[in-house]
């Protein structure tokens, strides 16, 4: 279990790191900061053992430049299945700029798109006769 | 944890829309007016672009019935994105291409999805204490009000729709993919009338889903070209998938 949980801070701090991408902004002259707070926010992470063998890891809030940032990371068999920003900066002018020139980060390639929490699919033009089959349409009739 | 948004759909110009809402009015008869105004934004704009519609007003023009001076001024509008788009790709971007009997034809629809979307997405915006996302066949232009947690936008994998490439989570602004997972190979590159080759999908994020739209396709028809033509454009960001799967990200120009 010991080594299990070194592997899921392991994998947080890598996921963290894509995260810090996101803010890893021009407007710096340096990503020191931004980089060591993740690291402390990954030696400080706690884990929760859910059902069939599911864990789910929640860093704490690191604080950057921008606001404080908080990563979940839902890991099972040995699989990440879901990274989460459970806290993201927000209120002003810069934050909203910064968010809406995020960068995507890639998913492990075993996160299939029914077990991702997403709002929306963003792909190639869908057209109505496709729609009824796609994933959109299963986010529209479930209400996610 | 915020409740789950409410879900609205409508088909236009042969596309789903499909909005979200979360907060004051996203289940309320004011946010279903504002999605009814913003539905009917969109059929205006279908009525005057529609390349389907032998009396659409870009129909029109296309055949020379019409001068642009005629026309609404929304179309001048339209023709300019295309034409600077057309300049910045160095012409793989064109709203007019030579047609099956080699005659010009007009089809500024690469840039009317976007621009008519973000013209709906403006409606919306007018709904006070209200988040929305609206998904137009795939291209996706969503604000959160002050405080809200970002709306999460995937990137579909051009190989199996099914899945999921990349996820990016968006407070405010627009994420637009251009590839052919659902369309087959209709893209083309406009300065050589062929399908791009070794890209299969291009992802852009910017403030707008116009730009966002227009630089998604341009980027696409590049071909090889298209990350690093990409990462020269100022406001963006993105996604790249190969034709070989593999994925790059495209951070903001510098």
């Amino acid at each position: 279990m010991v080594s299990g949980v070194r592997r899921i801070v392991l994998w947080l701090a890598t996921t963290a790191t894509g995260v810090v991408l996101l803010f890893g902004y021009p407007t710096s002259t340096s990503s020191t900061p931004a980089v060591s707070a993740v690291v402390e926010a990954a030696g400080a992470a706690t884990a929760t053992t859910g059902t069939g063998g599911t864990v789910t890891v929640t860093g704490p809030a690191a604080d950057t430049r921008w606001g404080p940032v908080q990563v979940q990371v839902t890991v099972t068999d040995g699989q990440i299945t879901d990274v989460e920003v459970v806290e993201y900066p927000t209120g002003n002018g810069r934050d909203r700029e910064i968010n809406a020139r995020a960068v995507p980060v890639l998913v492990q390639e075993t996160l299939d798109a029914q077990s991702a929490d997403v709002h929306a699919v963003s792909g190639a033009t869908l057209t109505s006769e496709g729609y009824v089959e796609s994933l959109q349409a299963a986010l529209d009739r479930a209400g996610l | 944890m915020t409740a789950a948004p409410v879900r609205y759909v409508e088909h236009v110009m042969g596309l789903p829309f499909s909005l979200a809402l979360r907060g004051r009015h996203a289940a309320d008869d004011v946010g279903r007016a504002a999605w009814a105004r913003a539905v009917a934004v969109l059929r205006e704009a279908d009525r005057v672009f529609s390349t389907h519609r032998a009396d659409s007003v870009v129909s029109r023009l296309g055949r020379g019935e019409l001068a642009l001076g005629d026309c609404p001024p929304e179309v001048a509008e339209v023709l300019a994105v295309g034409a600077a788009v057309q300049r910045d790709s160095g012409g793989a971007f064109a709203v007019r291409r030579p047609g099956p009997d080699g005659a010009e034809v007009l089809d500024p629809s690469g840039v009317v999805k976007g621009w008519a979307a973000e013209r709906a997405a403006g409606v919306l915006r007018g709904l006070p204490g209200t988040d929305f996302l609206l998904d137009a066949g795939g291209d996706v232009v969503c604000r959160t009000i002050d405080g809200g947690r970002p709306w999460r936008v995937g990137i579909e994998d051009p190989h199996d729709p099914r899945r999921l490439v990349a996820t990016v989570p968006v407070t405010a602004g627009a994420v637009a993919t251009s590839g052919t997972a659902h369309r087959g190979q209709h893209l083309v590159d406009a300065r050589t009338g062929r399908p791009p080759v070794g890209v299969a999908s291009v992802t852009v994020l910017a403030d707008s889903l116009v730009d966002a739209d227009v630089d998604a396709t341009a980027a696409y028809a590049l071909g090889r070209d298209a990350a690093r033509w990409l990462a020269g454009r100022a406001g963006r960001t993105g996604l790249v998938v190969w034709a070989d799967g593999t994925a790059e990200t495209v951070p903001p120009a510098p």
